[in-house]
């Protein structure tokens, strides 16, 4: 098709001059098509630091307007949680006589800590960013952000859940250990994990919606084959590698023997943690791949 | 000289897949996602090029190549579906371009749509942070221009009310005060005066004057002509995805309407039809002063809707034009019969003169009825036609000023001592 383009000279008038001379110079963008592999751009997403700030805030503050118990939930759902499964597992299965004479209210609540921090994390990142399709095709920011944020969220969760915890130490008479500084690496590689998968189904989730619905079973899933309601002493020897080769497993078991202060298993943790760090760098960079289609098929 | 130019664009290109229904992605099924992913690597290594699906393409921008000054204000002209939004898109970085190049020099920001991002359940104050941070304002940023921002909103007693709570009206404002705020460069501006009150435009347009006076560079996007005639030196126009004028914005409206005039031989395109069907209407145009078939009229001048009929009915049928704003009211009915007992019968063409025409700039959509003698419907058509009335030519006295209301008419003042 031959279009012909008219183009009339502009009646020349002086262009006013920007107001501030130091910015006249402007900050060049090029936009092209992306082609090949995707870059991290962190300078970019350093900058939008603070957009991560406020939708965490966002999240935490809407998720506990207009409820009655607000911050309360953050503490009743682990805190019941833990006496299901104590009644449940502990008692009526028997796991409390494998726990190596820790009580198994505690066992289990070190290990839900983590784990529900994971599973949250997992699942509001999933659909992230179904859930902010306005803002995905009105506004440009990237787009990691909006997943990562909802790590954000599960943090302060986890950090509300942790003060139960310290009280339930002190009624079981667990003394604060050294191991305990090692918290943070662990905590870091719970998020590294659960970011990581996160971030597969957030971006799998925009072009598929069926993700909607395999993310939550997913996650379900995945908790049995996670130590956490059971030591990973009773699973049979053949079976462990299974533990291994589940990014969260090594860490979970390194939370509990952390807070309990039980020897550290430093392999499963170790190899938890290198597991979880390639998943969230495959999760970043797939998805940074296909965010530029977020906008067109959402 | 390359440094004063704001935004260039080279051969900009926007692509997309036209799916079935729902599918609008590339890949069908995630099955076939899969298949795909696992073949490319194989291909690769046979040079095999991967099968293009069969599947409708659509440009829905190409080749644009178009040199925007610092300091300008440029209205983008073009029907729905021409690329306007696309290459709104493409500049604010929401969807990549498929081919060429765009160069931006300076902060951009975009009034795609006010409100992104409000939450309903936050506060005035709450949102104000959190949509300045999205439209990427700095925290302390915004706390710098919180006051003229609340200050321009007018919403200070319910800062700390939940914007759930607003009424439309203050939601608005509040929405369009922080992206006013936002003190871009460039700016980016789609349509988003086709929302609120009539005051409220007003306010809006105000303030993009205002912006465009400070020396910074606006991409205007409207359907309205007398906003883009009000507010641009410049103006590119679209069609189907291509740049066919780039110029004044006299000359370039101008343009726009010789071309929809060109375009709009065919402009019958029936939705929401019922009726027994005994009658029908066979097509259907809009003729401007000229009588000449147009989507486009001028305010002021008379134009005529001429309907082709067929009916079986041995008795007479009628028929009845009613005229429908953009926003679904329904202005006024007539009748074929109403002045003279004129009566529809076979085959031929009835046309209806509207003059004078005083209705105010905008989109309207016309309603077509048919009926036989008892009123029963043959022949209904919702939306018959869609056309424009718009601020073209010289309008009478001084009618040509923006103001509320769905006429414009010019009614005799005199004063009395």
């Amino acid at each position: 098709m031959s279009t012909e383009v008219t183009t009339l000279e502009t009646p020349s008038s002086a262009p006013p001059r920007p107001p501030d001379p130091s910015e006249a110079a402007g900050e060049l963008q090029i936009i092209e098509p992306s082609r090949g592999w995707p870059r991290l751009d962190a300078r970019e997403l350093w900058r939008y630091r603070e957009l991560l700030y406020f939708l965490v805030w966002r999240d935490i503050k809407i998720r506990y307007k207009q409820t009655a118990l607000g911050a309360a939930w953050a503490v009743l759902q682990p805190l019941t949680t833990m006496v299901v499964f104590s009644l449940f597992f502990g008692r009526l299965a028997g796991l409390e006589s494998r726990t190596g004479g820790i009580p198994y209210p505690i066992f289990v609540y070190a290990g839900l800590l983590p784990w529900t921090f994971v599973a949250n994390t997992v699942s509001s990142c999933g659909n992230s960013i179904l859930n902010e399709i306005h803002l995905i095709t009105k506004v440009y920011f990237p787009r990691l952000v909006i997943p990562l944020s909802t790590a954000g969220a599960g943090l302060v969760d986890l950090g509300v859940a942790f003060v139960v915890l310290l009280g339930m130490m002190a009624w079981y008479g667990v003394g604060i250990s050294a191991q305990l500084l090692v918290l943070p690496l662990l905590l870091l590689g719970l998020i590294l994990a659960a970011a990581g998968v996160g971030l597969f189904f957030a971006a799998l989730t925009v072009a598929y919606r069926d993700f909607r619905y395999v993310v939550p079973f997913a996650v379900q899933l995945w908790m049995f084959v996670t130590p956490v309601i059971y030591p990973p002493a009773i699973v049979p020897r053949e079976l462990r590698w299974l533990l291994l080769a589940n990014p969260v497993a090594g860490t979970i078991e390194g939370f509990r023997a952390a807070i309990l202060g039980t020897p550290m298993p430093w392999l499963p943790v170790t190899v938890s943690l290198a597991i979880a760090t390639s998943l969230f760098v495959g999760g970043v960079i797939y998805f940074r791949s296909v965010e530029r289609r977020f906008a067109d098929i959402i | 000289m390359a440094t004063s130019l704001a935004i260039r664009t080279e051969r900009l290109g926007k692509q997309y897949t036209l799916g079935e229904l729902n599918s609008k992605y590339d890949y069908f099924t995630f099955r076939e996602m899969l298949v795909r992913t696992m073949q490319a690597p194989l291909r690769r290594l046979l040079r095999r090029p991967a099968a293009t699906p069969a599947r409708t393409r659509l440009w829905a921008l190409r080749d644009l190549s178009v040199d925007i000054q610092r300091g300008e204000v440029v209205g983008v002209i073009g029907r729905n579906g021409a690329g306007k939004s696309t290459l709104l898109k493409i500049l604010s970085r929401v969807t990549d371009p498929s081919e060429g190049r765009a160069e931006i020099r300076g902060r951009l920001g975009s009034l795609l749509e006010v409100a992104t991002g409000f939450h309903p359940e936050l506060t005035g104050r709450e949102n104000i942070f959190l949509n300045g941070a999205i439209l990427g304002m700095t925290r302390r940023e915004i706390q710098r221009k919180f006051d003229e921002i609340v200050a321009f909103s007018d919403v200070e007693r319910f800062l700390d009310t939940p914007v759930k709570r607003y009424s439309t009206g203050m939601y608005l404002r509040l929405a369009f005060s922080v992206a006013a705020h936002l003190e871009p460069e460039i700016l980016l501006v789609d349509e988003v005066l086709a929302v609120g009150d009539h005051q409220f435009q007003a306010k809006c347009l105000g303030k993009m004057g205002q912006v465009a006076s400070e020396g910074r560079t606006v991409l205007f996007v409207s359907h309205s002509m007398g906003a883009i005639a009000a507010l641009t030196k410049t103006a590119i126009v679209l069609q189907q995805g291509r740049l066919v004028f780039h110029g004044p914005t006299s000359a370039a409206i101008e343009h726009y309407t010789r071309l929809n005039a060109a375009q709009d031989e065919q402009q019958f395109s029936p939705r929401g039809r019922s009726g027994t069907g005994r009658s029908r209407v066979l097509d259907a145009r809009i003729l401007d002063h000229r009588g000449r078939p147009s989507r486009m009229v001028a305010f002021g001048r008379p134009f005529s809707i001429a309907l082709d009929y067929e009916t079986t009915r041995a008795t007479a049928v009628r028929a009845a034009i009613t005229m429908v704003s953009a926003f679904g009211v329904e202005l006024f009915t007539t009748h074929s019969d109403d002045l003279e007992p004129l009566t529809l019968r076979g085959q031929g063409r009835a046309i209806c003169q509207v003059d004078p025409n005083y209705l105010a700039p905008g989109h309207y959509s016309l309603r077509i009825t048919l009926y036989d003698l008892i009123w029963e419907q043959d022949d209904r058509i919702e939306q018959a036609l869609d056309f424009e009335v718009s601020m073209l030519e010289s309008a009478p006295s001084g009618l040509a000023s923006e103001r509320a209301g769905l006429f414009k008419l010019p009614l005799a003042w005199r004063l009395e001592p």
